[in-house]
């Protein structure tokens, strides 16, 4: 290792003495830490460098969101707790997640679980609504001219606005909050799916009709798989807009669930729980993000998400 | 031999907002079965679509095409197309590309390991037996092209519909590809009509070569007729005078009696 770093930084002393003028910062750096930049290290050591430089920076983001957030909670006179007192609070929240204390007091495993219970009913009839719905639109321009005023009308509508028609229809508070999940995300779900549908290349289309393959063989060799990636991304983004709209629709209609726990623990003045509720939020979604990127991935084909 | 492809006043005009435009008139041209037919022209002339006339793919809007002696209605496997961007499935490997091909032709005939079998030989044909399993986006732009000749000769069509097969490849690769086209041509008795602007590539191939006239409304300039004896060997064509009068007679097509101004 020694004689490795020794021979690399006679190797960056010889050469290149215009690079080090123009960059005395990074010639510095190399001076000083040589077997990070020579190629001939070994790949060990190229690994760990790899990994620092992928770790670093995102640590340092979420480090200084710590470091203004301990600011703000010490100049506001304690009504907001720093980042200490809600990690405090959070190892005892998670300690017992999943107690049942009567319907209003359940732990935040449960919360968490009904609300994405009520995300997944909501959006899967979504997609099944959205995604044949989709296919129609793209396929037949007379359905998509029919219907792109209504889309276009009701599709700018906040979500909550719906929440009182839910209610009034089903007479309860989860059906509606389901309803006001589906009307939120059956939209980019239909849009994107009809936008994929259309943008079938012809050439594949050419290939079926020299073959004469049948309308089903078609939809399913041609059509299905060259769609795939518009409507998964259809479905990213209706998730993403399913879980940002639960915890406002349930802060509203209570029950069990990440949104009424909230609002629950700000009636009792528990802000550290509403932090940590914060974070949940964010950490699920970037979760189910992820989780589809990765799907998308995996049918792309080739052909970039 | 017999006439196998016929247009007979073949005419195209499509509509466009800007009005009626006539791509092609009174086109007449007759292929024999196993004959090798270029069809060269600078670009816009029109020849792509007389290709895809001939494939179905269009209908003409005057005169008739036939193919084996029936009117040509819409496109099928008889007359497979090589595409001049392959068009293949992405998210088939090499091998399922031309099997969906091999199982919509002889999928009803025949057993599954006859349709294996016939989809091994394909890509045998064209070198490509160690990439089966390989997906297009994974192979080089060659490999795609033989794969896409592959496909289209494995449902064993009437005639071979090739446009621009090489256009989009470089120089080497497409000498390489050239020569296997001979070869394979000249194993199968296929009968080809190719859509090029390579002369090189028109004359080593050709049996004749369909210059077309400058579009809107092209038509057929000349038919020039290629003695050259087969099997045809680039290298020893490149001394040879005959192959340099035909080349000198398409350029002085081209260049002298048919120059585009420039677009």
């Amino acid at each position: 290792m020694q004689a490795i770093k020794h021979e690399a930084s006679v190797v960056s002393g010889t050469e290149g003495k215009t690079v080090e003028q123009k960059l005395p910062a990074r010639a510095a750096f190399k001076r000083r830490f040589p077997s990070l930049e020579s190629a001939d290290t070994s790949p060990v050591v190229r690994l760990l460098v790899q990994a620092i430089k992928a770790v670093v920076p995102p640590l340092l983001g979420l480090a200084l969101l710590a470091m203004v957030w301990a600011v703000v909670a010490k100049s506001s006179g304690g009504s907001l707790p720093g980042p200490m007192s809600t990690w405090e609070s959070a190892k005892l929240l998670f300690a017992d997640p999943f107690y049942q204390n009567g319907p209003n007091d359940q732990g935040v495993g449960w919360n968490i679980l009904n609300s994405l219970g009520r995300v997944g009913v909501g959006f899967g009839l979504a997609a099944l609504v959205g995604i044949p719905a989709g296919f129609i639109l793209g396929r037949f321009a007379f359905v998509s001219a029919m219907f792109a005023p209504v889309i276009s009308l009701l599709r700018p509508v906040s979500p909550l606005a719906w929440l009182p028609i839910g209610l009034l229809v089903f007479k309860a508070a989860s059906p509606a909050s389901i309803w006001v999940i589906f009307i939120s995300s059956v939209w980019p779900m239909i849009l994107n799916t009809a936008a994929g549908v259309r943008a079938v290349p012809q050439d594949y289309l050419n290939v079926a009709r020299v073959l004469r393959l049948s309308e089903f063989k078609v939809f399913t060799t041609i059509l299905f798989p060259s769609v795939l990636p518009h409507v998964l991304t259809g479905v990213r983004l209706s998730i993403g807009v399913a879980w940002l709209v639960i915890v406002a629709a349930e802060m509203l209609t209570g029950g069990v669930g990440i949104g009424f726990w909230v609002w629950d623990e700000w009636n009792n003045l528990n802000v550290e729980h509403i932090i940590i509720a914060i974070f949940i939020v964010g950490l699920v979604g970037l979760l189910l993000e992820q989780a589809l990127i990765l799907l998308a991935r995996r049918f792309s084909f080739g052909q970039g998400v | 031999m017999e006439k196998f492809v016929e247009l007979q006043g073949v005419g195209k005009s499509f509509d466009s907002r800007k009005g009626r435009f006539v791509a092609l008139r009174d086109v007449n041209l007759t292929i024999r079965q196993g004959e090798f037919v270029s069809l060269i022209g600078h670009s816009g002339c029109g020849k792509s679509t007389v290709l895809n006339i001939v494939a179905g793919l269009y209908d003409p809007s005057a005169g008739i095409a036939l193919c084996g002696g029936r009117e040509i209605d819409g496109p099928g496997p008889e007359r497979a197309v090589v595409f001049q961007n392959h068009s293949l499935l992405p998210w088939l490997t090499c091998y399922g590309n031309i099997y969906l091909a091999v199982e919509k032709v002889f999928g009803q005939r025949e057993s599954k390991a006859q349709l294996k079998a016939r989809t091994e030989a394909a890509l045998a044909l064209v070198n490509l037996s160690p990439a089966r399993d390989k997906y297009p986006h994974e192979v080089s732009g060659g490999m795609k092209q033989r794969v896409g000749i592959a496909r289209a000769l494995a449902m064993e069509p009437k005639v071979l519909l090739m446009d621009e097969p090489f256009g989009a490849l470089d120089a080497l690769t497409r000498a390489n590809l050239q020569d296997e086209l001979v070869k394979i041509v000249e194993a199968t008795q296929a009968t080809v009509v190719m859509v090029t602007h390579d002369v090189d590539e028109a004359v080593l191939l050709s049996d004749r070569i369909v210059m077309m006239t400058n579009g809107p409304a092209a038509t057929v300039g000349e038919i020039l007729e290629v003695k050259l004896p087969r099997p045809r060997e680039r290298l020893a064509l490149a001394n040879d005078s005959a192959y340099h009068g035909y080349r000198s007679a398409v350029l002085e097509f081209l260049y002298q009696k048919h120059l585009r101004p420039a677009a």
